[in-house]
């Protein structure tokens, strides 16, 4: 078992390498950093000071070796835009992020699961083709769409909900929270359903195609010859195995979700890192755009180092391995 | 106690129903074993599966009358079906590998099953678990009992199944193949645990299966049924000693015998060649004289002999520590055997012995760590070393288990058998390579018309018939048969093994024979090599082999082979 996490760390780290590299090769080769810095009437003098003192005239190896241990030590470096720096800008929108992409998550699994083995159970019911036809409606329309129907809905036409920012938000510690207030679910409630509706699609019909193999399979059928109550057979037996595949999609789902928020956090105006994204990008801020970058794949990492823990959790067969 | 009268079970269909059972009567008596035996398609499992009340949609008893003592089973309201499923009658299915949850604890899943049918304690089910897994021969119940089920071997797990059956104290256990996944030695521990459950704890078993000499060792009364209807029942040693129904005769002669070696095997009469359905159009009628001319032309009258020597193959086990290699499991350990050229060596061996082990290294599949391979008179280089173009590849050919997975079910037969052809370059022009896959179908007893189409449109033993014709098309010296028979009915087997004796007969072919099956190497092979755990045990003619078995080993595998009891 302490193998096994091992094993996923040192992976992890070189993934990190390697996309802490991609970000490097942004800051370094996408224009160039002190022309962005300097207005015109800057002198050719002071270019070049200025491109000595940020070692611009180092060897790559060097200025990569440095750029990695700035980063290591929380040195983001400084946003070309507002002069302020990159980690305290970062910081700043994380939380209306990772608030944004749980709920989102926490919606589409809550919902997804319990129709996903609802129509499994029921293959032809009416209620199901209902589903699967409504779900696939949902799939077919792009998310700047649904977001902009909702709102239009939502919060024009019957004006229950509002249309943009946080609403209330609560300070705890550094982390700015609009889960604690009316307001902010109530600011909530419609990105995180947008942002979340591909995912619970998506969650639905695996769990749909994996519990209906699941359900042909041996052992559930020789659990129903012992008479095993239906509630245990289809939700402790059969779910718990659906569950095994279902659950590396979904978490790379999270992080395609904290990744892609971009197009929900531009059309609801969520002050997330998505939109701080949309906004470097218009700026050519190229050091927000390469933390951006090593920030999302930290997630990515990190999720899915959950997800195999959560493997080895369920599935009694990996854990022996791990153990010999 | 259980009484089925005139049961006939019907699957509506687009072109009206399929009576998949015909008017079927039997009865089991408590602490009776009763057989149900018949071919794939028989009906058999669909007999257990109406008697408990799980028949696969949309499959439905049409007629007949079906009682457990004095409860009438087709009376019952799904709930109370699905009550007395358990409590009064179990299910033993034929793979442990998959009829056991596999992420909960065999624990949770007894104490579950007993719970679902008697208001007990948790602590109580516990320990009548314990004692029941005891009883069935698990050694060290109390402990064993947290462990998952893929903490156990085979048998182990079919004995936890048993056990799953039997913990609720049924009347009536259905067994549905309960040994075909189990090596020789295990089933006949089981079935000496299904007969000992009967006799101590009067539990009658209906014992579905395909292989006679099973029915013959532990089964009382016994019914035989073809296509879904009844063609002979009665106590089993009359049934099998002076069968009276035709079928049953030709059925009883397709069953290999381990104590003689026969020519050839009777064949129950049935349609080998595939229906002559009209609309498609057979290739210029080629014959199997043209298929044996060309095949005859570019062999030579015998084939090449096989040669292995201190052959030895480790596999890497999984790794668990970062400063320490992981153990090697050691597949085969200095293996050497010679197989004589033109000439069938048998090859014996219960699962996980290295059998096929032995036919991925000669293939060149399998990267032997030591040993050397011979080729007739020349080296055989081993898999790492011997190229995409070595003559080898075409000279050793290989014939699989699965007939259903080794055809590509996107290609049509006629492109399958042509392969090749064109790819070891033996016949350039398309034309040709067509009129020799019609011309082969015809010498492997399919019809030409066969050709056109898909692999699923054939059954087991005819894509057999097409796999065999495919490797032959190679222009092999070897054949390599990796238990080309086990997935088949007898009577497709005795066909597929009568095509393989007239093939090896004509062509002098060189064919390592790989089985689990005594009786069919028996019947196959010149020698016979006998393999446990990666090494050889002995090695010798078939003759001695079967009449004087010298190592213990080779003696207990042939006693514990269910034979007729004739």
């Amino acid at each position: 078992m302490a193998f096994f996490i091992l094993k996923r760390l040192i992976q992890s780290v070189f993934v990190m390498i390697a996309v802490a590299f991609l970000a490097f090769s942004l800051f370094r080769f996408v224009g160039d950093p002190v022309s962005q810095m300097t207005g015109v009437e800057t002198s050719a003098e002071d270019s070049a000071r200025l491109r000595e003192e940020l070692g611009l005239n180092d060897a790559f190896i060097v200025q990569f070796g440095r750029f990695t241990n700035n980063m290591l030590h929380g040195d983001f470096g400084y946003s070309y835009r507002t002069r302020q720096p990159v980690a305290d800008m970062i910081a700043a929108r994380i939380p209306a992020t990772l608030e944004l992409g749980t709920v989102a998550l926490l919606i589409s699994l809550l919902v997804g699961i319990p129709t996903g083995v609802y129509t499994a159970l029921r293959p032809r019911g009416f209620v199901t083709q209902a589903i699967l036809l409504t779900t696939l409606v949902g799939v077919s329309i792009p998310t700047f769409v649904i977001g902009i129907m909702l709102i239009f809905l939502f919060g024009v036409q019957l004006g229950w909900l509002p249309t943009f920012g946080r609403g209330g938000t609560v300070q705890i510690g550094g982390w700015t929270s609009s889960l604690f207030t009316f307001d902010g679910w109530r600011a909530l409630i419609l990105p995180a359903v947008t942002l979340g509706v591909y995912q619970l699609t998506l969650t639905m019909r695996l769990v749909r195609a994996e519990m209906m193999e699941v359900l042909r399979s041996d052992y559930i059928r020789f659990a129903t010859a012992r008479g095993i109550p239906y509630r245990s057979l289809y939700f402790r037996h059969a779910l718990a195995n659906t569950m095994v595949p279902v659950i590396t999609i979904i978490g790379l789902q999270f992080g395609g979700v904290i990744a892609f928020s971009i197009v929900t956090e531009s059309v609801f105006q969520w002050p997330g890192m998505g939109l701080l994204f949309l906004e470097s990008i218009r700026f050519v801020d190229i050091p927000v755009m390469g933390v951006y970058l090593v920030v999302i794949a930290f997630f990515f990492v990190l999720v899915n180092m959950i997800v195999d823990l959560l493997y080895v959790a369920i599935d009694p067969r990996l854990r022996v391995r791990g153990d010999g | 106690m259980l009484k089925i009268e005139n049961l006939t079970v019907k699957f509506p269909g687009r072109f009206g129903d399929f009576t998949a059972i015909d008017a079927v009567s039997l009865s089991v008596a408590a602490g009776e074993i009763h057989g149900l035996v018949g071919e794939s398609g028989a009906g058999k499992s669909t007999i257990g599966a109406a008697i408990i009340g799980l028949l696969q949609p949309p499959g439905f008893v049409a007629d007949g009358k079906m009682t457990l003592g004095e409860t009438d089973l087709r009376s019952l309201s799904p709930e109370e079906a699905h009550h007395l499923r358990g409590k009064r009658i179990s299910m033993i299915f034929q793979d442990p590998q998959t009829s056991l949850n596999p992420l909960m604890t065999i624990a949770d899943q007894l104490i579950e099953t007993i719970q679902a049918h008697e208001d007990v304690s948790t602590a109580e089910a516990r320990d009548r678990s314990v004692a029941l897994l005891e009883e069935i021969g698990i050694e060290n119940a109390a402990a064993r009992i947290k462990a998952y089920p893929h903490q156990f071997s085979g048998g182990m797990r079919q004995r936890v199944v048993i056990a799953l059956a039997l913990c609720t104290n049924p009347e009536l256990i259905i067994a549905d193949e309960p040994t075909t996944a189990l090596d020789v030695a295990v089933q006949s521990q089981v079935l000496d645990l299904i007969r000992r459950l009967a006799k101590t704890r009067d539990i009658g078993f209906l014992l579905i299966t395909h292989d006679i000499g099973v029915i013959g060792q532990i089964t009382d009364n016994v019914t035989v049924l073809r296509g879904g209807r009844l063609m002979e029942t009665g106590p089993t040693q009359k049934v099998l000693r002076t069968p009276e129904h035709a079928y049953t005769k030709s059925l009883m002669a397709a069953v290999p015998p381990l104590d003689r070696k026969l020519e050839r095997f009777l064949v129950p009469d049935s349609d080998i060649k595939v229906s002559d359905a009209p609309g498609l159009a057979a290739p210029a009628s080629r014959s199997a004289a043209d298929a044996e001319q060309w095949l005859t032309a570019g062999t030579r009258s015998v084939g090449e002999g096989l040669g292995m020597s201190g052959v030895t193959v480790r596999f890497s086990g999984n790794r668990t520590s970062l400063f320490s290699r992981p153990d090697a499991f050691i597949a085969l350990d200095d293996v050497s055997m010679s197989v004589r050229p033109g000439s069938v060596m048998g090859l014996v061996g219960e699962s996980g012995s290295g059998k096929s082990t032995i036919a991925k290294v000669l293939t060149g599949l399998v990267q032997p760590s030591a040993g050397h391979l011979s080729l007739g008179d020349a080296d055989l280089p081993p898999a790492r070393t011997r190229g995409r173009k070595d003559p080898s590849r075409r000279l050793i050919q290989m014939v699989f288990q699965d007939p259903y997975s080794s055809l590509n079910g996107r290609h049509r037969i006629g492109d399958i058998l042509a392969e090749p052809l064109w790819h070891y370059g033996l016949e350039a022009d398309a034309g040709k390579r067509r009129d020799l896959a019609a011309a082969i179908l015809d010498l492997v007893g399919l019809s030409a018309d066969a050709i056109d189409r898909f692999p699923h449109q054939f059954s087991g033993g005819q894509r057999q018939r097409i796999a065999v014709a495919r490797s032959l098309l190679a222009r092999p010296s070897v054949l390599i048969c990796d238990e080309p028979t086990s997935a088949l009915d007898v009577s497709i087997q005795a066909q597929v093994l009568n095509l393989l004796k007239d093939l090896q007969a004509r062509f002098g072919l060189t064919i390592l024979f790989i089985s689990h099956n005594l009786a069919v190497v028996r019947q196959m092979s010149d020698d016979v090599t006998v393999l446990k755990s990666g090494k050889i045990v002995e090695t010798g003619t078939s003759e001695d082999f079967f009449t004087n078995p010298q190592a213990d080993y080779s003696r207990e595998l042939l006693s514990l082979t269910p034979g007729m009891p004739v």
